[in-house]
C-alpha cells in the first residue's frame, strides 16, 4: 500500500534517497572477478547483468518478497477470521454467559468456559511464581556474577530447557514428576501448609500443582533469555559508577541494574505468562483433565488449551464444535493482549531490536 | 558491623543466584537421565522398521511415525521456508515505513500465537475443505509456525551484512534483485540457515496443532492427502496409555526426538559461535 509508485517502471533517476543505479546501456555486461570478501566463491568469470536488464525484475522481487510479508499478516486475518466465524453459533446460544457458566455437558448441549479459564489463568500464574525468582536468579548469575567458564555451558543449557518439546516434558511429568509429588512434595505440603487450604485433599500427583511446575520449567528458559538481554543492555557506567561509590556487588546488582532493568523484566515475565496460557501438550498430560473449580492445588483442573486438544477431534455436533473454538477464540484473544504488552515493554528497553521468543 | 552484614548479604546472593541456576538446571538433567535410562533399551533395529503392534504384542515400531514426521515436517519447510525468508528479506532490504512496522508486529505476534490455535486454523484451512485429516494439514499448520522465527532471524542477519557489500554490488551494476539474492543472502547465508534449523527444531517436536489435522495413523502411509503418523503425536498417544510395553516405546520415540533436536540445535550453537557471515565481518 505504501509503495504503490514502484508499480510501474520509474523514470531513470528514481526518488532520491532510495538507493537505485541506472547503467548506462552502452555496458553491454560487467564482468566481475570475485574479490575481497563479499564474493568468496569461485574463480570463474561471472556475468551478473544483462544488457539493457530493465526495471521490471526489480519490481517484481520487491513485490514478490512484499508478498510473503503480507502472508503473515493473511494468516493472522485467516485465525481470528475463521475463529469468529466458527464459533457465531455458540456465541449467540451463550452470549457473555458462556464465560461464567461452569456447566460442560455434551450431551444436553450446555457448554460455559469458566472452569477452563479458572485453569488456565492458576496453572500460569503458579508457574510464575515458581518461574520468576528462579529465572531473574539465574539471569542474574550469568550475566553478572559466574565466573567466565561457567557462564555458556550454563546459557546453553538453559537453551536446550527450551529446545525440548512439550510433549517430553509431559511424558517426564507422568512417570517421574507425578509420582514425586505424590510421594513426597504434596504429603510435605500438606503436612506443613495444610491450613492455608492450597494443598489439602488427596494427593494423586496429577493435578494443578503438577501442571503449574511443569509450566515453570518449560517456560524459565523464555523468561531469563530476555530478561538477561535486558540486563545486558543496561549501561556500564550504571554498574561502575554504583561500585565507585562503594557498593557491594549484591548491592551493585540490585540498584543499578536491577533497577534499570524493571520495565524490561516486566516485559519478559509477560512474554513468560504468554507462553504458558497458550501451552497444551505438557498440561494435557498432567493436570487431571476435569473441568471442575477447586480450591486445592492437588485437585484436578482443566485448561482452556487441554479442552480442544483432547475433545477438538472427537467433538459431536456444531454446538459443541464452536463452543470449543469459542475457547480457543477467547484464548488467542488472550494471549495476544499479552503478549502485546509485554513486546511493547521489551522494545521500550531494547529500543527497537526485537526480544527473541524462540530457543535462543 | 554495618559493612560486615553488607558483605554477609552480598554472599548470600551469590549464593541464591547460584542455587537458581542448579535448580533451573537440575531438571534438565533429570529429564536427560530418564530418557536415556527408560529410552535406550527399547531402541533396537525394530523400532526404526517397524509398525507399531497391537497391544499385547511385545515389539514393534515407531517406523511409521518418524517417516510420518519426515513427510510432515517436510511440508511444514516448503511452506515456512521460503515465505520465512522472503519476509526477512522484504523487513531487511525494504523494510522501512509503516507497512514493514506492520508486518514486523504481526511477526511477533504470530510467534505468540498458542500452538494449538493454530492447529484449529489449519483445520479449518485443509481439513474442514478435504473433509479429512492429512498429512497436508499438519504441514500447513507446522510451517506457519515456522515463519516468524525463520523472518527474525533473516532480517537480523541480513541487517548485519554491511552497507558497503550492497553498495559494492550495486555499484558494479548488478540490479537489486540479484545483488539481494547472490550477494547479500549469500554472504548471510550460514546465519540464515541458522535460522531455519532453529525454526526446524521448533516445531520438530510439536505436538498439539497435528492433535486435529495429521491424526496419527498405525500403518505405513506416505500420502499427504490421508491421515499421518507423526512422532510426537505417537509418543503422546503411549505415554497416557495404561500399557507397560507402550510406555517403554514412548520413552525410545522421545529419546530419539531429543536427540535429533538437540544435535540440531548444538550445530546450530556451534555455527553461530564462529559467525553468522561469510568473510563480511
Amino acid at each position: 500500500m505504501t509503495s504503490n509508485s514502484m508499480a510501474s517502471p520509474e523514470p531513470a533517476g528514481g526518488k532520491p534517497g532510495r538507493r537505485e543505479f541506472n547503467m548506462p546501456s552502452l555496458m553491454p555486461s560487467v564482468s566481475t572477478r570475485p574479490q575481497g570478501s563479499a564474493q568468496p566463491a569461485g574463480r570463474r568469470r561471472v556475468t551478473l547483468i544483462r544488457p539493457k536488464a530493465g526495471k521490471a525484475p526489480d519490481a517484481i522481487f520487491h513485490y514478490l518478497m512484499l508478498a510473503c510479508g503480507l502472508s503473515v499478516l493473511a494468516v493472522i486475518g485467516f485465525i481470528l477470521f475463521e475463529l469468529i466465524r466458527s464459533s457465531q453459533l455458540s456465541i449467540h446460544q451463550f452470549g457473555l454467559k458462556f464465560f461464567t457458566s461452569s456447566a460442560w455437558d455434551p450431551v444436553s448441549g450446555d457448554f460455559g468456559a469458566l472452569p477452563f479459564i479458572f485453569g488456565t489463568l492458576v496453572s500460569s500464574l503458579l508457574a510464575l511464581v515458581i518461574a520468576v525468582p528462579l529465572s531473574i536468579g539465574v539471569a542474574v548469575f550469568t550475566t553478572e556474577m559466574c565466573p567466565r567458564f561457567l557462564r555458556t555451558p550454563i546459557s546453553y543449557m538453559v537453551e536446550l530447557l527450551a529446545a525440548i518439546p512439550s510433549v517430553i516434558y509431559g511424558l517426564w511429568a507422568i512417570f517421574v514428576l507425578a509420582p514425586f509429588l505424590r510421594e513426597y512434595l504434596e504429603p510435605w505440603l500438606e503436612r506443613y501448609f495444610g491450613w492455608t487450604g492450597l494443598f489439602t485433599g488427596p494427593a494423586y500427583g496429577f493435578g494443578m500443582l503438577a501442571a503449574g511446575i511443569i509450566l515453570a520449567i518449560m517456560i524459565v528458559p523464555i523468561i531469563s533469555s530476555i530478561t538477561r538481554e535486558v540486563l545486558v543492555a543496561v549501561p556500564r557506567n550504571q554498574r561502575e559508577a554504583a561500585l565507585a561509590l562503594g557498593a557491594t556487588r549484591w548491592e551493585m546488582i540490585r540498584m543499578a541494574v536491577l533497577r534499570n532493568a524493571r520495565a524490561g523484566m516486566l516485559g519478559a515475565i509477560i512474554l513468560g505468562l504468554g507462553r504458558a496460557l497458550g501451552e497444551t501438550m505438557a498440561v494435557t498430560m498432567v493436570i487431571g483433565n476435569r473441568a471442575e473449580i477447586a480450591k486445592s492445588l492437588f485437585a484436578p483442573g482443566y485448561t482452556m488449551a487441554s479442552v480442544i486438544a483432547n475433545e477438538f477431534s472427537e467433538a459431536t455436533g456444531d454446538l459443541y464444535l464452536s463452543s470449543l473454538i469459542e475457547i480457543g477464540l477467547a484464548l488467542l484473544l488472550l494471549t495476544l493482549i499479552v503478549n502485546a504488552l509485554a513486546q511493547l515493554l521489551v522494545w521500550s528497553i531494547t529500543r527497537g531490536t526485537p526480544a527473541r521468543t524462540n530457543a535462543q | 558491623m554495618r559493612n560486615r552484614w553488607r558483605k554477609i548479604k552480598d554472599h548470600g546472593a551469590t549464593l541464591i543466584a547460584a542455587g537458581t541456576a542448579v535448580l533451573v538446571i537440575a531438571p534438565l538433567l533429570a529429564i536427560f537421565a530418564y530418557l536415556v535410562m527408560r529410552g535406550i533399551g527399547s531402541i533396537n533395529w525394530a523400532f526404526f522398521t517397524q509398525t507399531p503392534k497391537p497391544v499385547g504384542e511385545p515389539g514393534g515400531g515407531m517406523g511409521n511415525a518418524i517417516l510420518g514426521s519426515a513427510i510432515i515436517l517436510g511440508i511444514g519447510s516448503l511452506i515456512g521456508v521460503p515465505l520465512g525468508i522472503g519476509s526477512g528479506i522484504y523487513l531487511a532490504e525494504y523494510g522501512r515505513g509503516k507497512m514493514a512496522n506492520t508486518i514486523r508486529f504481526t511477526t511477533d505476534v504470530l510467534n505468540g500465537v498458542p500452538s494449538i490455535v493454530i492447529g484449529i486454523a489449519a483445520y479449518a484451512m485443509v481439513v474442514v475443505t478435504q473433509k479429512h485429516f492429512s498429512a497436508l494439514a499438519g504441514g500447513v499448520a507446522l510451517g506457519i509456525m515456522m515463519v516468524p522465527t525463520i523472518t527474525r532471524t533473516t532480517e537480523e542477519i541480513l541487517l548485519m551484512v554491511p552497507g558497503s557489500v550492497r553498495e559494492a554490488a550495486l555499484g558494479l551494476g548488478i540490479p537489486r534483485w540479484r545483488s539481494t539474492l547472490s550477494i547479500t543472502l549469500r554472504t548471510a547465508s550460514a546465519g540464515v540457515i541458522t535460522g531455519v534449523m532453529l525454526a526446524f527444531a521448533r516445531i520438530a517436536g510439536e505436538t498439539a496443532p497435528l492433535l486435529f489435522t495429521a491424526f496419527g495413523n498405525q500403518f505405513w502411509s506416505t500420502n499427504p492427502n490421508q491421515p499421518m503418523a507423526a512422532l510426537p503425536l505417537q509418543i503422546y498417544v503411549y505415554a497416557i496409555s495404561p500399557f507397560d510395553e507402550w510406555h517403554r516405546q514412548a520413552w525410545a520415540g522421545a529419546l530419539v526426538l531429543v536427540a535429533l533436536i538437540v544435535a540440531a540445535v548444538t550445530v546450530v550453537r556451534f555455527v553461530t559461535s564462529r559467525g553468522v557471515l561469510k568473510g563480511a565481518t
